[in-house]
């Protein structure tokens, strides 16, 4: 069931305005959502990312449900923590870990892993702005091939890791993609992975406009426009099936780039070789959709 | 020891406002056009900092304390029914 | 299969699991490491037969292993793990972040030495390391002080005026793997010694929800690290307090910070913890044979470091002999550091003679303890104690190099 706009202005969320999120933050927007659709009965542990900073400092906090701060690998570690505690004390509270990029597919991935396969009850969210935001701008395992960032001056050379494709190869219940340019399909996803028992991933798209070199007021086209060209597909594994669960209209790669500093004076050659990328994957999507079980 | 001793933990309260009055981040201000508004409620869906409400009139309703003024709404608002106009302010509230 | 209110002859480890189970610990998390290991297997055992009525979290890591209990402590619950050696150190990180969040935690140290090269023996090089971390560490000389200690230090960490981690460290093989005979407490017994824990001041709750950890800018932070300290040296008094109340509910003392061993009428001190301080014992009754006035100073809880004691004890002894088995390159050992730190401003102040030895689980017999006693012995009274600290039980043909002018600084 999709939640409509008029379900999310129902529910309460946990983010309070006048924080310390840059303008047109998308990580900010993506908790928003969330939030809303999580509820009150809802812990967050959130590594070193940008998140640490949004919330503001001490001693006020931008984020109106628990939240705890744990060291950069130790997202999905402390959170299987909270949660089995609960689970003794038989309390149900959904269990969030909420983390960026860098926490989730390079230092953090071990506890991520070991999380996963250990079947723990809660939520793993990345919200991804593709790179080390919080220290200004640095690649990270997520950022794509030809992006600009202070440690790929040139270009990143390397592609990304397939990230929720790792994840899913965990077998865990449930693994979606999701951007806060489709924000009903997020929300969506956020309902249907709190119902489910077991390991939950969901990998937000997250612009960032001073890590992009992107207009501040362009997060949620730039959000939108990622999955329209197909650079940002969003899907879910549920029990091993996968569904592509927004099939835009191809448009261009090139009007998602150009809206970006970080692809900018990419050669016609570079773009048309993203382009070919982008087609790959979103082919191999639709030829996994055919199957029974991916995993 | 008789001595009460303090401890001191880094525990937060949650509260608006956490970094301040952000409205004064804000380079540009969001005026609704009230003419043009279909209340859909597009802006306030997008809005980062959740800074939209439903106002007395029952239009949307930007609240200016916190607004950093990204734009995000005036761009996804499918009637153009947002515009963005230069901020302008007293000295005293420029830091 | 219970087990509890009578003796029964049990590992350091198994020891250290039963007291986990005793003090009703709802989660555990935690990675194998040798010689750790029979520890997590116990507790596997105990709660998977449903004796012990707790969480057990099989971790992919001892980084996950403080982070997991880190998190299940935060949320309001009592907590255990165990480590050695270089899990200890990939935990480390953490290990900082749990007495920053004042959180109760409990932990067994199976003291390994630290490679390379590899060496499951013991040390404390491992434990000693983290002395900064904020974490109470109390050594241990024997299989019921294990669990006899890990009960009293979870009702120490948890006081109100303390709520710091602890570490309860046990020597690797010697304690570990040893089979001693152990008084097990009935659970009615600890339950009245040991109140269930309540975070007093927070735990995540949706209730009262509040954010833990986030920014602190220099105008907060240093306050929060001074009550860290306060707190720890608040502890220094419960440790004391809690040891005599245990002794008076169960019967057994060994000592609180510090034991002490025929020191009254002692001219000359030994120094030192874990199972090395057993064998002091039996020198100090040798050489009191010998008819050397000697006795002494175990030292029980390194953290915090019962600075006065130390001061009171040593104050009117001609000389003291303090062995570590831990080195802190070009300073001495850690014990050592300590004691000429408690007594440096003291006028009269007795002579220290530092020794280093036992690394990598190098054995010291009480033998070795009445040879450096001597050693050190001799040099005060000849006025040979010229170095901050001496190695001790080197290789011959290293010892010539040791004691070489050259050597010193």
């Amino acid at each position: 069931m999709t939640l409509t706009i008029h379900d999310l202005r129902k529910r309460s969320g946990s983010y309070l305005s006048g924080s310390a999120g840059c303008p047109g933050c998308g990580a900010t927007l993506a908790f928003r959502i969330a939030s809303r659709v999580l509820g009150p009965d809802t812990v967050y542990i959130v590594p070193a990312c940008c998140f640490s900073v949004i919330q503001a400092p001490y001693p006020k906090s931008a984020i109106s449900a628990p939240l705890y701060n744990i060291a950069f690998a130790a997202a999905a570690a402390t959170a299987s923590g909270v949660y089995r505690a609960y689970r003794i004390l038989g309390k149900d509270i959904n269990v969030v870990a909420w983390a960026g990029d860098g926490g989730t597919v390079d230092i953090g991935i071990q506890a991520l892993s070991g999380a996963a396969e250990r079947g723990e009850n809660i939520i793993y969210v990345c919200y991804d702005n593709e790179a080390y935001m919080n220290t200004g701008i640095q690649r990270s395992g997520a950022t794509p091939l030809k992006a600009w960032t202070k440690t790929t001056p040139m270009g990143k050379r390397k592609m990304p890791k397939d990230m929720p494709m790792i994840v899913a190869a965990h077998r865990v219940p449930y693994v979606a993609t999701a951007s806060v340019g489709y924000p009903f399909d997020l929300a969506s996803k956020f309902d249907k992975a709190k119902e489910i028992e077991g390991f939950k991933y969901i990998h937000i798209f997250s612009p960032c406009p001073p890590g992009w070199n992107s207009p501040v007021s362009k997060t949620a086209e730039i959000g939108k426009l990622a999955v329209d060209t197909y650079f940002w597909p969003l899907y879910e594994v549920k029990n091993g099936k996968l569904r592509i669960t927004v099939k835009p209209r191809k448009r261009p790669l090139k009007e998602f780039l150009d809206l970006q500093d970080r692809f900018r004076g990419l050669s016609d050659k570079e773009v048309a070789l993203l382009e070919e990328i982008v087609m790959e994957k979103w082919n191999f999507l639709l030829h996994l959709e055919k199957s029974e079980r991916i995993f | 020891m008789g001595l009460r001793i303090p401890i001191i933990i880094p525990v937060s309260k949650p509260s608006k406002g956490s970094a301040g009055k952000t409205g004064l981040w804000r380079v540009e201000r969001p005026v609704i056009n009230e003419d043009k508004c279909i209340k859909c409620w597009l802006c306030w869906l997008y809005c980062p900092e959740d800074v939209i409400s439903e106002g007395k009139n029952g239009f949307p309703q930007i609240d200016l304390t916190f607004c950093k003024g990204c734009g995000v709404c005036a761009d996804v608002c499918p009637v153009g029914a947002i515009k963005m106009v230069k901020e302008e302010r007293e000295d005293e509230h420029r830091r | 299969m219970s087990i509890e209110g009578k003796w029964e002859i049990i590992t350091g480890n198994h020891a250290a699991a039963i007291a986990a189970k005793l003090a009703r610990v709802k989660v555990v998390a935690a990675y194998p490491i040798t010689p750790q290991t029979t520890i997590v297997e116990y507790i596997a055992s105990l709660v998977e037969s449903g004796y012990m009525n707790a969480e057990y979290i099989r971790v992919e890591s001892e980084h996950s292993a403080m982070a997991a209990v880190i998190g299940a402590s935060a949320a309001g619950v009592r907590t255990f793990t165990a480590t050695a050696s270089q899990g200890l150190l990939l935990m480390s990180e953490v290990v900082h972040w749990a007495a920053g969040s004042r959180l109760p935690i409990g932990m067994a140290i199976v003291n390994r030495a630290v490679g390379p090269p590899w060496s499951i023996h013991v040390d404390h090089q491992d434990s000693m390391s983290q002395r900064d971390t904020g974490w109470l560490q109390m050594y241990i000389s024997s299989n019921q002080e294990v669990l006899d200690t890990m009960l009293m230090m979870y009702k120490v960490a948890e006081h109100p005026d303390v709520l710091l981690p602890f570490m309860v460290c046990l020597d690797g093989f010697v304690l570990s793997h040893t089979y001693m005979p152990v008084n097990i407490p009935s659970q009615e017994e600890v339950d009245d010694f040991l109140p269930p824990y309540k975070p007093p001041h927070w735990k995540l709750d949706p209730e009262s929800p509040i954010t833990f950890g986030n920014l602190a800018l220099p105008n907060e932070y240093q306050e929060m690290r001074w009550s860290m300290d306060l707190s720890m040296k608040r502890s220094l008094e419960l440790v004391e307090d809690v040891a005599e109340e245990f002794s008076r509910k169960f019967g057994r003392y060994y000592g609180g910070a510090t034991w002490k061993y025929k020191t009254q009428d002692a001219d000359y001190m030994i120094i030192t913890s874990g199972t090395m301080a057993s064998e002091a014992e039996v020198a100090v009754d040798k050489l009191r044979e010998e008819g050397m006035s000697v006795g002494l100073l175990k030292i029980r809880s390194f953290r915090p470091f019962p600075h006065r004691d130390v001061v009171e004890t040593l104050q009117d002894k001609k000389g003291v002999i303090v062995i570590d088995r831990s080195i802190s390159f070009s300073s001495g050992g850690p014990i050592g550091i300590e004691t000429r730190s408690s007594l440096y401003n003291l006028s009269g102040r007795p002579p220290i003679a530092n020794y280093i030895t036992g690394l990598g689980g190098r054995d010291v017999t009480y033998q070795d303890i009445i040879a450096t006693l001597k050693d050190g012995v001799g040099r005060i009274t000849s006025g040979r104690l010229r170095r901050l600290y001496y190695w001790f039980k080197l290789k011959p043909e290293y010892e010539k190099i040791e004691l070489s002018e050259e050597a010193a600084i």
